[in-house]
């Protein structure tokens, strides 16, 4: 692990302790991840916003006194306060004030108040091909996947520690060759129709994540009119149940136009089929309850786009919801709904919108035990651990059935 | 790195990524742990209520796990528990891990300690005895259990 003339003048303290102590952090994980030396990164996207622990709070409030400025364009993910409806957040006073000093520490460093797991859909769109250092697992694995920018798997720390010098550890997924296939995935067995609806993809992500865990994997016979939300959903389901970083789509993402770009021109080592069992399997191990009343229905993980809101009404088609549904957005769609007059209708029917954070990381909900249902492989993955709450996976059209009759509603139809 | 000299209780040399001693009693897990959503960043107890260690606690241990995984977040829990007192005494996986190093390293940024993180194979860690003694070069190597008391890590 080499430094350069600049970045040892850094590790040395001539441009300040904040700078100092970033670079030697980088440094040590450097070392420690087997890089070879920094890389520059054009853009960031920080996690260690979210309040976990005084300690995160003393580590961002020492960096800004130490005259932390982020160099490069540098984007917010979720915080532990709803900034725009603090009233929401159940937290005790120590920890509400922490919370917002945290989130206040990192504006200061000048990063963008987009507070979003989605920043991807709030205007930050890395170049292919470029050096990124992205935090957040779902937004790690659009990055690198949709957008076809390169980052590791970033983490709380490393995430301002690069966004402050500028640069990343050379390893892992910002090297090329490592961005290839090594595992091929079928799913010729899938119905064209199945392909086409939204369910599918959470379902694919959390069967992808736990059989390939951290290796890069190429998805083959995806229709290349399968849209960013959808991707984004199996990105995020991937990521929370395995450690995936990088999925390909064959002729849809930006590394994979074609099967020898995806896997190289050895081809894949490995070949394995996503098949009707593994989607029944998988789907009903997404839930922890199967039936009966529920209490809540919490949608948006990764932040549900205006797309989704779309969807979501024209399924609602106007009629009121008997239990509280969560919907996690950032500021940017939830200022389109407000702007456009639709954020009352919805609330009068039973909407709770929830900015800036959501109801798996911070407390929101009403105390548990309850039973939530979610179309999101992200949120069935940390419900029960993060709540208590027993969690029931359905496709976006049960969930809003469920949520107009207070109980689990399935139509099958929709998984054929 | 220095060469360990080796003596009779070595247990084995390890790949050192964050230099430190320790000693302590060991706390294998059977299955890894994400320690966001895992571990308790204010006691140090196991609270994933699936794993086989639920409700241990990691503090003043010596913490012995194939791998970390889970979320990213696992870092500002480890430099959490640092900071609060109740962390492992020392880490040993057998692949390098970034996550818990992380927060190991930023901890002692921060003046919370540090803790030793090493790296075995795992058949290492398999033969790994009760009480053992970590060295700043590497070295393993057992302690008797009478010569200890419980969680009496030293840093």
């Amino acid at each position: 692990m080499r430094l350069n003339s600049e970045e040892q003048g850094w590790f040395d303290g001539d441009a300040g302790p904040a700078m100092q102590m970033a670079t030697r952090i980088l440094f040590d994980m450097g070392r420690i991840l087997g890089a070879d030396r920094l890389i520059p990164i054009t853009s960031a996207h920080i996690d260690g916003c979210l309040y976990h622990g005084d300690s995160g709070v003393k580590f961002a409030e020492a960096l800004v006194e130490g005259g932390a400025k982020v160099c490069v364009p540098t984007t917010l993910n979720v915080g532990g306060i709803d900034l725009l409806h603090p009233e929401i957040i159940n937290y005790p006073q120590h920890e509400k004030a922490m919370a917002r000093r945290l989130m206040d520490a990192y504006v200061k460093m000048g990063c963008r108040q987009t507070w979003t797991c989605a920043p991807y859909q709030d205007g930050h769109r890395p170049e292919a091909g470029t050096d990124v250092a992205w935090a957040e697992s779902n937004a790690v694995v659009f990055v690198n996947s949709v957008l076809g920018a390169r980052t590791n798997r970033y983490g709380d720390f490393l995430d301002i520690c690069s966004a402050i010098t500028g640069r990343a550890p050379h390893y892992g997924l910002h090297v090329p060759e490592n961005r290839r296939a090594k595992i091929l995935v079928r799913t010729d067995t899938i119905s064209d129709q199945l392909k086409s609806r939204t369910a599918l993809y959470p379902v694919i992500g959390a069967w992808l994540g736990r059989v390939v865990g951290h290796d890069v994997a190429a998805i083959a016979d995806i229709p290349p009119s399968v849209s960013e939300d959808q991707l984004k959903a199996l990105g995020a389901s991937a990521a929370s149940s395995g450690a995936v970083g990088l999925f390909h789509v064959i002729g849809r993402t930006p590394e994979a136009l074609t099967l020898e770009a995806a896997c190289g021109l050895n081809g894949p080592e490995v070949t394995i089929t996503f098949g009707p069992d593994e989607l029944r399997s998988t789907r009903d191990s997404l839930s922890t309850v199967v039936d009966g009343a529920l209490d809540a229905v919490a949608l948006g993980s990764p932040h549900y786009s205006l797309a989704e809101i779309d969807r979501f009404e024209q399924v609602r088609n106007g009629r009121e919801l008997t239990i509280p549904v969560y919907i996690c957005l950032s500021r940017l769609v939830y200022a389109i709904l407000e702007k456009s007059g639709r954020l009352e209708p919805m609330r009068s029917a039973g909407v709770h919108f929830v900015t800036d954070t959501c109801v798996v990381v911070t407390p929101i909900m009403r105390k548990a035990p309850g039973a939530l249902m979610t179309d999101s492989g992200k949120f069935a993955h940390y419900t029960p651990g993060n709540t208590g709450y027993g969690v029931v996976y359905g496709a976006p059209e049960e969930c809003v059935e469920s949520a107009v009759h207070g109980r689990v509603v399935r139509d099958e139809a929709l998984w054929k | 790195m220095e060469v360990a000299n080796r003596s009779d209780s070595t247990v084995c040399i390890a790949e050192v990524l964050l230099a430190g001693s320790a000693r302590g009693e060991l706390l294998r897990l059977d299955r890894p742990i994400s320690f966001w959503g895992g571990v308790d960043p204010a006691t140090g107890r196991i609270i994933d209520p699936r794993h086989q260690q639920h409700d241990c606690s990691v503090a003043g241990r010596i913490l012995a796990m194939e791998r970390v995984v889970g979320s990213s977040s696992g870092s500002s829990v480890m430099m959490e528990l640092l900071a609060v007192g109740k962390a492992p005494a020392g880490l040993i996986t057998t692949e390098p891990d970034a996550i818990l190093s992380l927060g190991v390293i930023v901890g002692r940024e921060m003046g919370y300690g540090t803790i030793p993180v090493l790296v075995i194979s795992p058949a290492e860690m398999l033969a790994l005895p009760q009480w053992l003694e970590l060295h700043s070069d590497g070295q393993i190597t057992e302690q008797d259990a009478e010569t200890n008391l419980p969680n009496n890590a030293s840093a």
